[in-house]
């Protein structure tokens, strides 16, 4: 075990780390303002990833069938959220899963009829190969992009937030709803917006992951629960909590996964070991989480005071 | 209900398999009943304890499981195989509950889900037990006076199992227990007021729920005689939920009502062809689940009390 591979799975874990944010992104401001679960959120996801892959084709070019994507996505979340999701906003949880439940049955079976159960998309030749990131290491170029196209959008997301008029309103919109409106806020147009804004962020992650993984139907049902687990960790409503609850879980489960079997080798019998170890390795972002709520029941930075 | 529709509804259950000979319909009948015995006990912490479970496939997971390593390990026997099951969920519903209970609202939600993924990939990774290609049982269960294996059998053992939970549900909820599980799920802070101990009562109620699950799964697994990691997945918790939410949150037949109708609706959906729909949508029982989530999707923005609940409202007005 070389620092060569630890580094190179630290950046794999801060790949999907970043990746993991730009969907928790979007669902924690859902279900920090409006107190709303949404299910459907992963069918975003897969969706943004079919019509990427859908536009790459048609186009000929990743970087503008991704770019197309995007507001295609932002304009899809819009719609929904104006027909189905805001009349839920009222409803207690029980209601809202029920209802973003039957959305996942919806979207699935809708992109199961548009596309078929799956879309090839493979990432673009000139980043196939490697680079040489220091002398003798080396780290697919493809996920290097990844990282700085997820840091850009974290980067911009923060200013967004942290910087804007319209970011101020939504921070006030997450630590009390009820004084923002009163404050002459629109929250439902800001709703409006930012459900847009979320289901773009689903499809930029979705477009980027589906060469590394793939785009089927019910990719979005796996890494939506992961999402759910880094807004948790994170504090519901903070977007600097689901960045660091983000990079926490793509650290932890990457790296767990890489080294915790061969951690156990050490203490263990080989047959144990490699039974336990990517048992294990695979709890772990929910161990995680379980701590984090044991100790800190409103996660690592509560966004209501 | 009243007692005269129970009645009617038990005679006819009871009736149905001397008339319908034909095992698809046995066999789907038996799967009504163990989906909704798993539903009915969720509907008892969800329902009725006001505790928002997104985990219960972890006790229905593990009474399938349990189960079903007994009768690969050789012992067949329903008398040692299935009360251990059943132990074994109620031990996991104490466990995750211990832990879950000191949450509150979301944070319980998304705590019960991350218990439930915990098993669902530890079970994954139990290559022993086939791992995630999951188990194939040789044969039911053995022991029990009747014999397991012939589908009238099942369906009856189905059927009493569903009985004896819905029964008891009833009694429980009448019961003084039940009645403080009632009002802590009405106002926790005043039932904490009054002297009683909310969270052990929350507990015992958690974990009694795990083990009526553990029963359903105990009886899922021996019905398709194979039992794989997706008993487990976060989408069958959702599944449940969905059942007891369609059936009606907190009434004594919601599961029962709701997991009938999920089922009934998709098998409708799928072996049942519409001349004129099929006309227009050639393929349209391939997809299902897409009439689901559109009837589902309705229910919630039209009936929001559940189909029980619509039903009692009617009456009453």
């Amino acid at each position: 075990m070389s620092w060569v591979l630890i580094l190179e799975q630290f950046l794999n874990g801060l790949q999907f780390g970043l990746m993991l944010f730009l969907l928790a992104a979007g669902l924690t401001l859902v279900f920090g303002i409006m107190d709303m679960i949404n299910l459907a959120h992963g069918s975003l996801y897969m969706l943004g990833a079919f019509l990427a892959a859908t536009l790459v084709q048609v186009t000929d070019s990743f970087a503008l069938g991704v770019l197309l994507a995007v507001p295609a996505t932002a304009v899809v979340g819009m719609l929904l959220e104006m027909s189905v999701l805001r009349t839920l906003y009222e409803r207690d949880h029980l209601s809202q899963v029920l209802a973003t439940f039957a959305l996942i049955l919806i979207l699935n079976e809708a992109v199961r009829i548009i596309w078929g159960p799956d879309m090839p998309l493979s990432m673009p030749a000139a980043l196939s190969g490697p680079v040489e990131l220091l002398p003798g290491m080396f780290y697919p170029a493809y996920r290097l992009l990844i990282i700085g196209v997820g840091a850009a959008v974290a980067a911009l997301l923060y200013l967004l937030v942290a910087r804007t008029r319209i970011g101020m309103q939504v921070r006030a919109g997450a630590s009390n709803r009820e004084m923002a409106l009163a404050m002459g806020v629109d929250i439902r147009r800001l709703f409006t917006l930012l459900f847009g804004v979320g289901a773009g962020l689903c499809a930029v992650a979705g477009a980027l992951l589906g060469p590394l993984l793939a785009v089927q139907v019910g990719m979005g049902e796996n890494i939506l629960i992961l999402a759910f687990v880094v807004i948790v960790i994170g504090g519901i409503g903070s977007i600097r909590g689901a960045l660091v609850g983000a990079v926490l879980v793509g650290l932890v489960d990457t790296i767990g996964r890489a080294f915790l079997p061969m951690l156990f080798g050490l203490f263990f019998q080989p047959r144990v070991a490699s039974a336990a170890g990517p048992a294990i390795a695979s709890v772990l972002a929910y161990v995680l989480m379980v701590a984090v709520l044991y100790f800190r029941p409103r996660g690592l930075f509560p966004a209501r005071g | 209900m009243h007692r005269a529709a129970t009645l009617a509804v038990l005679a006819l259950a009871l009736a149905f398999p001397l008339a319908m000979q034909e095992t698809y319909y046995l066999s789907f009948a038996s799967r009504i009943f163990v989906y909704a015995l798993a539903a009915t006990s969720l509907n008892l912490i969800l329902g009725y304890g006001g505790m928002i479970s997104f985990g219960h496939a972890a006790f229905v997971g593990t009474g399938a499981y349990v189960s079903s390593i007994f009768i690969a390990e050789g012992i067949t026997s329903a008398w040692i195989g299935w009360p251990a099951a059943v132990a074994a969920s109620a031990l996991a519903a104490l466990v995750i509950g211990a832990v879950s209970l000191r949450t509150r609202g979301v944070y319980f939600i998304m705590i019960t889900l991350a218990f439930a993924q915990m098993m669902f990939f530890l079970v994954n990774s139990m290559k022993a037990y086939g791992g995630d290609e999951g188990l194939s049982l040789p044969a039911r269960a053995s022991g029990l006076p009747v014999d397991l294996g012939g589908d009238v059998a099942f369906y009856y053992v189905a059927l009493a199992a569903l009985a004896a939970c819905v029964y008891g549900l009833r009694r429980l909820a009448h019961s003084r227990f039940g009645r403080v599980i009632q009002a802590i799920r009405e106002n926790e802070a005043r039932a904490e007021a009054i002297g009683f101990p909310v969270y052990r009562y929350k507990l015992a109620c958690f974990v009694l729920a795990g083990a009526a699950g553990g029963l359903a799964g105990v009886l899922l697994a021996s019905h398709g005689k194979y039992v794989n990691p997706n008993v487990l997945h976060w989408t069958q918790s959702g599944t449940l939920m969905v059942m007891v939410i369609l059936g009606g949150v907190g009434r004594l037949w919601g599961g029962v009502i709701g997991a009938a109708t999920l089922l009934g609706l998709e098998d409708l959906i799928a072996n049942h062809r519409v001349e004129w729909l099929a006309a227009m949508l050639p393929n349209y029982q391939q997809h299902a689940s897409l009439g689901v989530g559109v009837v589902l999707l309705a229910i919630v923005l039209f009936a929001p009390q559940g189909i029980a609940g619509a039903f009692a409202r009617r009456r009453r007005a």
